[in-house]
C-alpha cells in the first residue's frame, strides 16, 4: 500500500536528549503505534514501517527542529484532523519530546537529508565573555581557512570548516559563559557546534547546544524550513483525501 | 514535563547532567521511561533501591525488579526506585565529583533510602554489589555500617546461596519476593514509627523472624580445619532453617502491570509476560527448575488481557510469552493464536524463550513467525541420550531431529543449538557426539535448503545448589577447554556448523561464588579491591585476577570447585531451604549416574521432592495431561552407545537422611 506522506516536527528537551539517533527512531516506532497511527509496512521479507528520519541530532543536544516522514494510510488520514494528530503523537511521546506540527508532502519531495542544506543553532558556551567571544568569532569570520581534527574510520583527519560556517552571532553573556546563534551548513557534512567552538582562537567548551532550524535552500536562494510550526493549521490542506 | 526541580540534598540531577556528555551511552542513566514512577518519599515512608548490579542495558528487564517496583509503589507505606551500576566511565567521574549511586527515577543518592536492596541473578556480578554498596557510600562490610546507614538487601535466584555475600549484606530473601517485600516493609515502618528500637541490630533481629528472610550475622559459623562444620542460629527466635517462599496462585500477581519502557536499547526490548512460574521437567542441573517449583501457571485469560493491554500502552510489537519451558503451558496454541489473530495487534511477533526440543514445538513456532523465519534455537544440552538421561533432559535424537527436520522443511534456515559440557559422567564420546547431532542437523537441512547453517554453543557446566548436582566437582578449566578443543577439531572441516563456547576461566569464578561459603567472601571483596567489576563482561573478566584473590585469601579453588562431595559433608547452604529434600536431591544424584530418567511430576504421581507437601500448596495447571508433541522422555532410545561406569562416590547412599 502506497501510503499519504506526513512530515513531521518535533523538539527534544530535558532529560530525554541524552538519547541517540537510534533510539529516537525506536522511540517514535513505539509512540506511533500507541498513539494507534497506521504507519504503512514494507513489503517482502521483515516489515518495516515506513519511516525516514532526517539529519541525525548529535547525542545530548536539545532541538526544536527535528523532522521525520512517514507514511500513513491514506484513509485514516483522510479522517483525523491534523491538529489533534499532533496532540495524539505528543501524549504518546516520552516527557521531552513533543510533536509540533505535521503536513502532508508530495509523494516526490525531497528526503530530508538531502534536501536540508544547513541549521540554526543556540550554542552555550564556557571559555569567553561575550566581548571576547566576539573577537573570536570575527576573527574567524575573517579566515580563509577553520582547521579542526576529527577521527574518522580511526583515522585522524583535519577538515577546513569555513565554508559551512554561513553566520556566527554573539548574543551576550548568560551565567556559564556566552551564547551564540550560529548557522552552520549541513552539505556535504554536517558540521557540529562543538566543531565550531574547537575552531576558534581561543577555542570554547560546549555547554549546550540546542537546534532552532533546518533550513532547504533552493539553487536560486530561497530559504525555508521543511515545516514551520505556523503551518500546523494548514495541514492537509490542497491534498486529495 | 520538566524534571522536578528539587533540592541539591535529594536530587543530583543537575550535578550528574554536566557529566553525561562525556560518557558512553548517557540515555542508560536519565530514567525517565513509560511506565517509571515518582514517589513520594517521606518520615512514614520505607524507601528502597532496588539495584541490578549490572549495567542498565542488563539490568532494566529483569521482571523481578520490575515486579517488586510496582508492589511497593503501589503501598502507601512504601516508595521504591531503581539503580543501576554505572559504567566504569561515569562510575570515575561519580567518585571524581564525590556523586554517590543515585535512583534514576528521580535521582535520589542511595544513602538516602532506607534499603539498597539488589537482585542477584548471576554469581559474576558480586564484585558489582560491593562496588555498588561502596559507591553509595555505605562500608562494603555488614559489621563496620552505621545505625544511620541503609539496609543491604538481596533477593533473586542466588540468594539459594547468598554465604559468599554473607559478610557484606544485612539481609537476603530467598523465593518468590511479591509477599516478602510487604512482610520487610511493615517491619521496616514498625521499626522506624516507635524511634528505632535497638538500632540496627534490633531491625535485623526483627528481619530474621519475617519468614524467607535471612539474616547472616544472626547466624555463627563453626569450621573445622578447611572443612565447615555448622551454621546456626545465635539466638532462640531465629530460624535453624530458613525457608523460601512461595506465591500459591500467580493470579494473584497480574505483575508488571505497567512495565518499563526503556527510551535506550537494551536486552529483551519487548513486552514480557510471564505465562507461568516453576518447572517441574526436572532436569538435573538446572537450579531455576528445581528452586521455583511447584508448577503455577497464569490464568489463559490473564495471560491475553496482559498482553493485549500491554502491547497498546507500550507500543511494543513483540511479546514474549515466558517462562521456563513456555510450549508446556496448557492451552499454549490457543494463546498464541489469539495473540497473533488478535485485530488490534497487527504486526507483532511472538516470542517463546525457551522452546521444548520436539515437532509441536516447531509448528507453534511456525504459528508465530510468519514472516521473518531466520533462526530457530533448541538446547538438547547434551550430545548423547545416555548424557540426556543423567542429566534429565528426556529428549531423544529423535525428537531433534524431527523438530529440525520440521524446521527446515517450514523455512527456517538456521538453527542454534545449546550444550552444556563438563557434565556428570561426561565422557569424550558424549562430548564428541554433539558434533555429529550438528553434522546431522545439518544433512537435513541440505534437502530443503542449499546452505544450511547450525550454530552449535557450548558452555561449561557450573553445578549450583539445590540441585542434583551441587555434590558433582566442576570439570578443570583445563578439562573444559580441551573438550572445546575435541569439539572444535572434530567440526573443522565441516562446512555448515559453528562453534561457539562461553570462557571456561568465566565458569571457574562462578563455580567458586555459586557453591562457596563465607571465606569465599574474602576473595569476592579482594577482586573488587583490584579492579574486579563487571565480571560478566569477557572484556573485563581475568582469571589471574581470582586466582590471586583465592590465594591472598587462602582459599583453595580446587576445594571449592572441582571437589565431588559427600552425602555427610555440611553444606554452606544447609540452613537455607528452597522445600527440595536433600535425600530427595540425593536420590536423584544417583539416578543421575544410574542414567535413570525421572518423569515430569505436573502429569505423573508425586516423588515427595519437598516443594508442595512442605508448604501446604500444588501445583496449579490447567491440563490434566502433558502437552503434545515429543517423545516426552518415554521414546526408545535410538541412539545408545557404549556405556562407561563412573564412580564418584566414596560412600554410598544412605537410605533416609535430613
Amino acid at each position: 500500500m502506497t501510503g499519504s506522506r506526513i512530515r513531521l516536527r518535533f523538539a527534544k528537551h530535558g532529560k530525554v536528549r541524552f538519547t541517540s539517533h537510534r533510539d529516537v527512531a525506536r522511540i517514535w516506532e513505539r509512540s506511533l503505534r500507541r498513539a494507534a497511527v497506521p504507519v504503512v509496512y514494507s513489503a517482502g521479507f521483515s516489515p518495516r514501517p515506513k519511516i525516514a528520519f532526517g539529519l541525525a541530532l548529535p547525542t545530548g543536544y536539545s532541538s526544536d527542529a527535528e523532522y521525520l516522514d512517514a507514511e500513513i494510510d491514506p484513509v485514516w488520514m483522510a479522517g483525523i484532523d491534523n491538529e489533534r494528530l499532533v496532540g495524539a503523537l505528543t501524549a504518546s511521546l516520552p516527557t521531552g519530546m513533543t510533536a509540533l506540527a505535521a503536513a502532508e508532502i508530495a509523494s516526490g519531495e525531497r528526503s530530508l537529508q538531502h534536501a536540508v542544506t544547513s541549521c540554526t543553532w543556540r550554542i552555550d558556551a564556557a571559555g569567553a565573555d561575550a566581548t571576547e567571544a566576539s573577537e573570536a568569532v570575527s576573527r574567524a569570520m575573517d579566515a580563509s581557512e577553520l582547521l579542526v581534527q576529527r577521527e574518522r574510520k580511526g583515522r585522524l583527519t583535519i577538515d577546513n570548516i569555513r565554508p559551512a560556517v554561513h553566520a556566527v552571532e554573539v548574543q551576550g553573556n548568560i551565567t556559564d559563559g556566552v551564547r551564540l546563534i550560529a548557522e552552520l551548513a549541513t552539505q556535504p557534512r554536517a558540521v557540529r557546534p562543538a566543531e565550531l567552538l574547537a575552531s576558534l582562537r581561543p577555542p570554547l567548551s560546549l555547554l549546550r547546544a540546542c537546534r532552532l532550524n533546518q533550513w532547504i535552500t533552493t539553487d536560486a536562494g530561497e530559504r525555508s524550513e521543511p515545516l514551520a510550526v505556523s503551518e500546523l493549521s494548514v495541514v492537509g490542506a490542497g491534498v486529495e483525501p | 514535563m520538566a524534571s522536578p526541580a528539587g533540592d541539591a540534598v535529594s536530587n543530583l540531577w543537575h550535578q550528574l547532567e554536566p557529566l553525561l556528555p562525556q560518557v558512553s551511552k548517557p540515555a542508560r542513566y536519565i530514567g525517565a521511561e513509560d511506565g517509571m514512577r515518582v514517589p513520594r518519599h517521606g518520615p512514614g515512608v520505607v524507601s528502597w533501591l532496588l539495584t541490578y548490579p549490572d549495567t542498565y542495558e542488563i539490568g532494566l528487564p529483569n521482571q523481578g525488579l520490575q515486579i517488586l517496583y510496582e508492589i511497593l509503589n503501589e503501598r502507601p507505606d512504601a516508595a521504591a526506585e531503581r539503580a543501576y551500576a554505572p559504567w566504569g566511565d561515569l562510575e570515575a567521574l561519580m567518585r571524581a565529583e564525590g556523586l554517590p549511586l543515585f535512583s534514576l527515577d528521580t535521582h535520589r543518592p542511595a544513602p538516602l533510602f532506607d534499603v539498597i536492596a539488589f537482585n542477584l541473578s548471576a554469581e559474576l556480578t558480586y564484585t558489582n554489589v560491593l562496588n555498588c554498596i561502596d559507591l553509595a557510600g555505605v562500608a562494603v562490610r555488614a559489621a563496620s555500617r552505621h545505625d544511620s546507614d541503609p539496609l543491604i538487601g538481596a533477593g533473586g535466584h542466588c540468594t539459594y546461596n547468598p554465604e559468599p555475600l554473607a559478610d557484606f549484606l544485612d539481609f537476603a530473601v530467598l523465593g518468590d519476593g511479591e509477599e516478602a517485600v510487604g512482610d520487610i516493609t511493615a517491619v521496616l515502618a514498625d521499626w522506624k514509627a516507635s524511634g528505632r528500637p535497638g538500632g540496627r541490630n534490633g531491625v535485623l533481629r526483627a528481619l530474621a523472624r519475617v519468614p524467607g528472610v535471612y539474616v547472616p550475622s544472626m547466624y555463627e559459623v563453626t569450621y573445622d580445619g578447611a572443612r565447615l562444620v555448622a551454621v546456626e542460629p545465635r539466638h532462640p527466635d531465629v530460624p535453624a532453617v530458613v525457608e523460601k517462599r512461595t506465591v500459591a496462585d500467580l493470579a494473584d500477581w497480574p505483575y508488571p502491570k505497567q512495565q518499563l519502557v526503556p527510551l535506550t536499547e537494551v536486552v529483551h526490548d519487548r513486552l514480557n509476560v510471564e505465562v507461568f512460574r516453576g518447572c517441574t521437567r526436572g532436569c538435573r542441573f538446572c537450579q531455576a527448575g528445581m528452586i521455583t517449583r511447584p508448577v503455577r501457571e497464569r490464568p489463559a485469560e490473564q495471560v491475553r488481557t496482559m498482553v493485549g493491554e500491554g502491547l497498546r500502552r507500550t507500543g511494543y510489537d513483540e511479546v514474549a510469552l515466558t517462562s521456563l519451558s513456555t510450549a508446556d503451558f496448557s492451552g499454549i496454541e490457543r494463546v498464541v493464536a489469539d495473540t497473533v489473530n488478535d485485530a488490534g495487534c497487527s504486526q507483532v511477533s511472538v516470542s517463546l524463550p525457551s522452546l521444548r526440543v520436539d515437532a509441536f514445538t516447531v509448528g507453534i513456532a511456525a504459528q508465530i513467525q510468519r514472516a521473518r523465519r531466520t533462526g530457530l534455537t533448541f538446547a538438547p544440552e547434551a550430545g548423547t541420550w545416555r548424557m540426556r538421561q543423567v542429566i534429565n533432559k528426556l529428549i531423544t535424537n529423535d525428537d531433534l531431529y524431527s523438530a529440525v527436520e520440521s524446521a527446515y522443511s517450514q523455512g527456517w534456515r538456521r538453527m542454534k543449538l545449546y550444550f552444556l559440557t563438563g557434565l556428570p559422567t561426561e565422557t569424550d564420546s558424549d562430548t564428541l557426539a554433539i558434533a555429529e547431532l550438528a553434522r546431522n542437523c545439518v544433512a537435513l537441512g541440505r534437502t530443503h535448503t542449499r546452505s544450511p547453517s547450525v550454530t552449535v554453543s557450548v558452555g561449561g557446566f557450573v553445578p549450583k545448589p539445590f540441585t542434583p548436582f551441587q555434590w558433582f566437582g566442576q570439570n578443570t578449566v583445563v578439562e573444559l577447554r580441551r573438550k572445546v578443543g575435541l569439539l572444535r577439531d572434530d567440526l573443522r572441516r565441516n562446512r555448515g556448523v559453528q562453534l561457539k563456547w562461553h570462557d571456561p576461566a568465566a565458569s571457574l569464578a562462578e563455580g567458586l561464588a555459586s557453591r562457596g561459603d563465607r571465606r569465599v567472601g574474602g576473595v569476592i571483596e579482594h577482586v573488587w579491591r583490584h579492579g574486579g567489576t563487571f565480571q560478566e563482561w569477557s572484556e573485563h573478566f581475568d582469571l589471574n585476577r581470582w586466582q590471586s584473590a583465592a590465594e591472598a585469601c587462602g582459599v583453595d579453588i580446587d576445594a571449592y570447585v572441582h571437589r565431588h562431595r559427600t552425602f555427610d559433608e555440611v553444606l554452606p547452604w544447609d540452613h537455607l531451604s528452597a522445600g527440595l529434600h536433600k535425600d530427595f536431591l540425593w536420590q536423584d544424584w544417583r539416578d543421575a549416574l544410574n542414567e535413570v530418567g525421572l518423569e515430569d511430576c505436573r502429569w505423573t504421581p508425586c516423588y515427595d521432592c519437598g516443594a508442595c507437601t512442605g508448604y501446604g500448596i500444588e501445583h496449579v495447571v490447567a491440563s490434566a495431561v502433558p502437552p503434545a508433541g515429543g517423545s516426552q522422555g518415554t521414546g526408545v532410545d535410538l541412539s545408545r552407545g557404549a556405556e562407561i561406569p563412573v564412580r564418584l562416590l566414596e560412600r554410598q547412599p544412605v537410605g533416609a537422611a535430613r
